[in-house]
Order: structure tokens, then C-alpha cells, then sequence
């Protein structure tokens, strides 16, 4: 049986060997851009999307200011796409489809999209919503949504005819659709498992009022996505001195307790594993303290140095480990190429970057606010999407 | 210290709510203290907690252990060479066992007081018994496990044995006409896990046209329902199809781990499973690990007297269940007594870590 009549195109082109052929673009053509206006349009008006906010911000993403912002950060003259996009989202963000989807487009590139093979709602609104814009587009033709098992000869087929290879999360998804061999002139990018972490400034939140905003937006960082997104913070690294730090612990974790609690419950079997967690974090490490907190929602633990594999004690669903220190210093020992995002409660991130610089970290890509963790960037990573994905046309 | 021969001469079903939290209580915060002492990675837990051992009021709040920690961590409060026996909870291929390490002081205990619970419910003589299981389950090795360990146990109850299944999990008419010849007008001892008995026994019997008269019998199954529950069969229908097969009426789940063997909850002729004073069930609620009501249901929290080998004396299950009452069963024995509702869900996680293996 031919490979491609096993493939469940949920939107767009269903050609994939005709999607080969298709003439590239240039970065942020205005072809794509126009199209991701209209779909902005559309997925604002849509009364359906309002019950998904991950869709609503996608639109938002799309919107001309936004694309024209970035226009002016990424374009570049000479810029443009390498050829066919094939992308592999994660199977539990239901949303990331879509931005991958479009770095591919804005990079020039026709995409395949392997969407998660759940049924996510967000997924087929997206679909249809992009199927009411796509006739005057060109949409249909440089896109195709595609949903598919776990079939290798699947991944061998699409991977054969690609030049741009997206894989989206997972360490094991990684290596397994790695056994797909692709042209040799292919590029590829690969967003591995990532351990994150948030620093707190222990002096700035004492002096914060706007307790919801906070909670709003660590809900957003954490729980949103049971704490399992690579961006989720799992160390909270307090600075400060120790009164400071005492006071606004205790300051910062009541403001979000009540917030979280309305939004959020704690499974059975998650309420097992952070206790688990926490008992294996008590038993490995000497001088842990577990913090006991009034109900599951978060499972803390208070751990005396940073000096171990920290990838080690990672929980989803509210575990946290806890550290405080008078600088970020000893930060560098904990620090590897699994570390992705630094994300912050007070402070100041032009000192965080150059931390991370002058030390000559292995890891850490990002540096963001509380509750931008899950933002979706042109820049991944620490990788530049349009660049990796398009090729320059050098003329001297 | 831990006096084992006067805790074990209590009758099983014998005190009243507020004397067996006292009873509990005491015992239970001893052998915390002892675990304590004996036991590094079981004080680091009590440290970091901040628990103080010495002031313990209630068993209730001593910590619980998830039983997944006896998977990963080898926990024993004796020294090595002590180790007389390692058990390990039945598992898959592939699937991390439990390691339960027993002295011979905890695996005497454990045969002690599963005695005086059986007893209870089967009576005091040992009776000819009839083992619904292959007896390859004794004799190999690599089948041996909590199965294995179960009929073991409950072989002390036996006379004389007999296997109702062959080596290939067949029906062993002959071979169970024989033994019940023989032990015409006796009363019979059946024993064999809840699956088994409703895969291999019960359903093969309807096949064939024997009908073995087991009116005098009285059963002991355990193991659990999950299987069954995938065929929708429920209690009552286990009870009723038994019947039919082979006339029997005295039928007895229990619920029991290996964590903790020994202390088994067993069921009554209400239908409901029963805490003996050696041991407790609490149901706790996930949101905050708080007691819940009674008809309330929660994760299964298990204390017992017997873990003295190893820290398992207060256990947080995965099991989830529900206690129906307290000292007011209609069977007349004192003690809670409980539901199981089954295993807890594992939870479908958001987040783009990994799901390759078991979803893609």
C-alpha cells in the first residue's frame, strides 16, 4: 500500500509529492503574512475559539502587528526557504501544531504538519477555521495537517522527500523518528527534554501587590500544563537574604495557593507520584526539608545545595525544589545543556543574561518574566526558526 | 519493646473503636521509633518532614510510605545478613517488584498471624485443600512470586493438597475426582486467586459436564477484581456462577499485599472486608491527604503491627476504596470494615515531555 493513503490529512494539501515541487518563498512573504492576518481575523471572530485561551493567543500571535514586528526582528534580504517542512508536534500540546506550522511558512517553506494524534479539540477548530480562509490563500497548496500512527515506513516516506525536519519534544520521539533517514542536504531541529527553573527575588516580591497577576501567571507557567510543558519550572531559586526569603516564601505561595486551588485538582495518582518524589528527594539527599503546606496542590522541597543532578527529581503536577542563596552563583553548578528557561519574579534579566554569559553556562536559551514561559518565539531553544529553516541567496 | 506473643493472643476481630486506636497506637509508634533507629533512609524521611518520633499521638499521624518506594529503594531495618527471606510483589516481565526483606522473627509473625485470621473465618483444624492454580507455580522458580507465595501461605492451612489445574492451566478432572473421593463427607479448603478461579475453574467447569460437589467447601480467593471487572463480572456474579459450578455457598474474598503480608482483610458473609486489630485501613483524600468521611472514597492508607524487618508498618496503596462502618457489621466483628473501588488512574499528563513509548 502506498504510504501516503495512510495518511489522515485533516487540513490542506493532500499531494505530499506535489508539495515537493512547490516553488520556495522569501522570509515573511506577503503571501503568508496576508494569510496569517486573515486567519488572525477569523480565529477572533470565531464564538468557538473562545473556549480554547491556547487558541485565542495563536490568533493573537498571527495578527498583522505582531507578524510585522517580527518581520523587522527576523527578515533579512536574500532570505528563503529551503523546501519541503516536515514538523512533528508534541502529542500533548495541542496547540503547538500551529506555531510550528507557522515559523515553517514564515521561513519560506511548504509544511507538513504532524499534528498529535489526539483528539484535541483545538486541533480540528484550527483546521476548520483555516479551511474558511484558505480558498482565496495559498494556504491550501503550502500546508497540510496531517495525523498519523506510530508506523515507521510513515516517517521514512515523509522524511525521504524533506529538507527541513521539525521535531517537537521529547527525547524519545527524537531518536525515534531520527531512524528516518533524511536527504542528506536536509536541515534538521530538535527540542529535546529541557529542565527550567524561575528565580525569585525574594526583596521585589515582598514589595509586589498585584498577588492575582502572580498567580495568573505561574498558573500559566506550571499547572496550565500540569507543570510538564519544558519551560515549566521545576527549582525555584530564591535570592535574598534569609528573613527576606522566609517572608516571601510564605507571601508568594499563599497568594497562589487559592488561585491555583479553584482552577486545578490534583489527581489521585498525581498526589501519589509528588509524594513519592518528595520521599525519594528526602531519602538521596541529606538535609532536604519537605515543607508542609496545607493540602497536594504544590509538593516543595527545600534542598541545602544545588550540587546533583536536579533533571533527577522532576514531577509533574506541582513538585518544586527549593533553593535560596544571597547570589545566583551557585547556580553554575547545577546548570547543564538540559536547562532551557530562566524564568524570574523580580530582578533584573540584562543581569540574569550576563550571568549566564559571563559564566560560560551550558545551558539556559531563555529569559523571561513569570508567566511568558510558554510564549511561543520565532527564537526556540536557542535556536533562530526563520534562519535554521531557510537558506541565503548570497549575491556580492 | 515489641512483645509479639501477647499482641498476637488477642482474638483478631476483638476491640472496640477507641481501644484499638490505643492498641494501635502503641505499638505502631514503637515500631516507628524502631524503624527510626534501625533504618537511614526511613529517619531521613521522618527528618525532613520534621516528624518527631517521640510524640506520637495518634497512628494517624505517623507518615505513609507509597508502597512504590519498597520498587525503587531497598528499605530493611535489620543488617544484611539478617535477611532470611526477600519477597517481591508480582510483576510483569519488565516491571519493578517490591523487596520486602524479612528476619525470622517478621516471617514468623506473618505465618502466626495469618493463621489466627484464617482460623477465624475456616476454623482451627487443618482441612484437605483444593488449590485452584497449576503446581508448576511451586515448582518453577521463575513462575514464583506473590502467587507462588499466597498458596504457600495458606497451604499451613492443608492436610492434604491437590491441584485443580495441571501444567498447561488445564482442568485436572481426574486428578480432583480422586482427591475428593477421598475426602468424601469432609469439609474442603479451596484456595486459588480471584482470576484464576473465574478463567480456569469456574468457566472450564461449565464446559465440561463434572459437577464436583463442593457444598462442604469454603473458598479463599484474593488478588484482585481488575480482570474480572474488564469481563464486567461482578462479586455477586463470581459468588452465584461458583455456586452453579460446584454447589459451594462459603466463599471469602480477600484484599492483602505483600508489602504487608500477613495482616489480610478478609471478607465476611456481608460481603465486606474486614480490619483485624492487628492492622487498620485509612482512607485518605487526595486533594490534601486528609481522613475522609465514612462512605467516602479515597486512597487506601494500611498500618500494621507485623513490618518489623522493614519499614512497610504505615503504607500509602494506589488502591482506591471507600469504609462502609465501624464496629456495627452485621457479622458481628468489631472493626472497620471497607470496599476496594479498584486501582487509581494514571493521570493523562499535559506538557510536551515525552509520551513516545506508551502513545506517540
Amino acid at each position: 500500500m502506498q504510504q501516503s493513503s495512510k495518511i489522515m490529512v485533516l487540513f490542506g494539501n493532500r499531494d505530499f509529492e506535489a508539495m515537493m515541487r512547490l516553488p520556495v518563498k522569501p522570509v515573511f512573504s506577503e503571501e503568508i503574512c496576508s494569510f496569517l492576518n486573515t486567519l488572525s481575523g477569523e480565529i477572533m471572530r470565531s464564538r468557538e475559539a473562545r473556549r480554547f485561551p491556547d487558541v485565542i493567543t495563536f490568533g493573537f500571535f498571527c495578527r498583522k502587528a505582531n507578524i510585522t514586528q517580527l518581520k523587522e526582528q527576523y527578515y533579512e534580504e536574500g532570505r528563503i526557504g529551503r523546501g519541503l517542512s516536515l514538523h512533528i508536534a508534541p502529542s500533548n500540546v495541542p496547540i503547538n501544531f500551529a506555531y510550528t506550522m507557522v515559523a515553517g511558512l514564515l521561513a519560506g517553506n511548504p509544511c507538513i504538519v504532524r499534528a498529535s494524534s489526539k483528539r484535541f479539540e483545538q486541533i480540528s477548530l484550527l483546521c476548520d477555521l483555516m479551511e474558511k480562509v484558505a480558498c482565496d490563500s495559498i494556504a491550501a497548496e503550502y500546508i497540510s495537517v496531517v495525523q498519523y500512527g506510530r508506523e515507521k515506513e510513515i516517517n521514512d516516506y515523509l522524511s525521504a522527500m524533506s529538507d527541513v525536519r521539525a521535531i517537537w519534544g521529547g527525547d524519545n520521539t527524537i531518536n525515534e523518528i531520527r531512524k528516518s533517514t533524511l536527504p542528506t542536504r536536509a536541515v534538521e531541529v530538535c527540542f529535546a527534554d529541557r529542565y527550567s527553573l524561575c528565580v525569585l527575588e525574594a526583596k521585589d516580591v515582598l514589595k509586589m501587590t498585584d498577588r492575582e497577576r502572580i498567580a495568573q501567571d505561574f498558573y500559566n507557567d506550571t499547572y496550565l500544563y500540569d507543570q510538564n510543558a519544558c519551560s515549566s519550572p521545576r527549582l525555584m531559586y530564591w535570592l535574598g537574604n534569609e528573613e527576606d526569603i522566609a517572608k516571601a516564601k510564605k507571601v508568594f505561595w499563599n497568594s497562589i495557593h487559592d488561585f491555583i486551588a479553584k482552577k486545578y485538582t490534583i489527581e489521585p495518582v498525581i498526589a501519589v507520584d509528588k509524594l513519592t518524589m518528595s520521599y525519594r528527594a528526602a531519602m538521596d539527599i541529606e538535609g532536604v526539608k519537605l515543607e508542609e503546606d496545607c493540602d497536594n496542590l504544590f509538593s516543595r522541597i527545600s534542598i541545602p545545595d544545588l550540587d546533583m543532578n536536579l533533571s533527577d527529581y522532576v514531577c509533574p503536577g506541582g513538585s518544586y525544589l527549593e533553593y535560596s542563596s544571597e547570589t545566583l552563583d551557585e547556580l553554575c553548578k547545577a546548570v547543564n545543556k538540559k536547562f532551557q528557561t530562566l524564568s524570574y519574579l523580580g530582578g533584573d534579566p540584562a543581569e540574569y543574561q550576563k550571568f549566564v554569559i559571563d559564566n560560560g553556562l551550558p545551558g539556559i536559551d531563555r529569559i523571561v518574566p513569570m508567566g511568558k514561559t510558554a510564549d511561543f518565539s520565532l527564537t526556540w531553544d536557542g535556536y533562530n526558526l526563520i534562519s535554521i529553516m531557510s537558506r541565503k541567496v548570497e549575491s556580492y | 519493646m515489641l512483645n509479639y506473643t501477647d499482641i498476637l493472643s488477642r482474638e483478631p476481630y476483638s476491640l472496640e473503636k477507641e481501644e484499638k486506636h490505643a492498641f494501635l497506637t502503641g505499638i505502631l509508634a514503637e515500631l516507628t521509633r524502631y524503624h527510626y533507629a534501625n533504618c537511614e533512609l526511613y529517619k531521613r524521611i521522618c527528618d525532613a518532614k520534621g516528624f518527631n518520633v517521640d510524640m506520637i499521638n495518634s497512628y494517624y499521624d505517623i507518615p505513609f510510605l507509597p508502597v512504590r518506594l519498597f520498587k525503587e529503594y531497598d528499605l530493611r531495618s535489620i543488617p544484611a545478613e539478617d535477611v532470611k527471606k526477600t519477597m517481591t510483589s508480582s510483576g510483569t516481565t519488565g516491571q519493578q517488584v517490591s523487596k520486602i526483606y524479612l528476619d525470622r522473627e517478621t516471617s514468623a509473625i506473618q505465618t502466626k498471624t495469618l493463621t489466627k485470621i484464617v482460623s477465624s473465618f475456616i476454623g482451627k483444624k487443618r482441612l484437605p485443600m483444593l488449590i485452584i492454580d497449576t503446581s508448576a507455580i511451586i515448582k518453577n522458580r521463575a513462575m514464583f512470586s506473590a502467587r507462588g507465595a499466597g498458596i504457600l501461605g495458606f497451604s499451613m492451612f492443608a492436610r492434604d493438597k491437590c491441584y485443580a489445574l495441571d501444567e498447561n492451566m488445564e482442568l485436572d478432572v481426574e486428578g480432583m475426582k480422586a482427591f475428593l473421593e477421598k475426602h468424601e463427607g469432609e469439609d474442603i479448603f479451596l484456595f486459588g486467586f480471584t482470576f484464576m478461579i473465574w478463567q480456569h475453574f469456574v468457566k472450564e467447569l461449565k464446559k465440561t459436564k463434572y459437577h464436583p460437589d463442593l457444598s462442604r467447601g469454603v473458598m479463599i480467593h484474593g488478588g484482585g477484581w481488575k480482570k474480572l471487572l474488564s469481563e464486567s463480572v461482578l462479586s455477586e456474579q463470581f459468588k452465584q456462577e461458583l455456586n452453579r459450578v460446584c454447589g459451594i455457598t462459603r466463599v471469602h474474598d480477600y484484599y492483602g499485599m505483600v508489602e504487608q503480608t500477613g495482616t489480610i482483610y478478609m471478607e465476611c458473609e456481608c460481603g465486606h472486608l474486614h480490619t483485624p486489630i492487628f492492622s487498620d485501613v485509612i482512607i485518605r483524600r487526595s486533594s490534601d491527604f486528609s481522613v475522609a468521611g465514612i462512605g467516602e472514597e479515597g486512597l487506601i492508607e494500611v498500618v500494621s503491627v507485623l513490618p518489623k524487618s522493614y519499614p512497610g508498618h504505615v503504607l500509602l496503596t494506589e488502591d482506591s476504596g471507600v469504609i462502609l462502618g465501624e464496629d456495627n457489621c452485621p457479622c458481628g466483628r468489631l472493626g472497620k470494615y471497607f470496599k476496594i473501588n479498584g486501582r487509581i488512574k494514571n493521570a493523562e499528563i499535559r506538557g510536551c515531555s515525552d509520551t513516545y513509548a506508551a502513545k506517540f
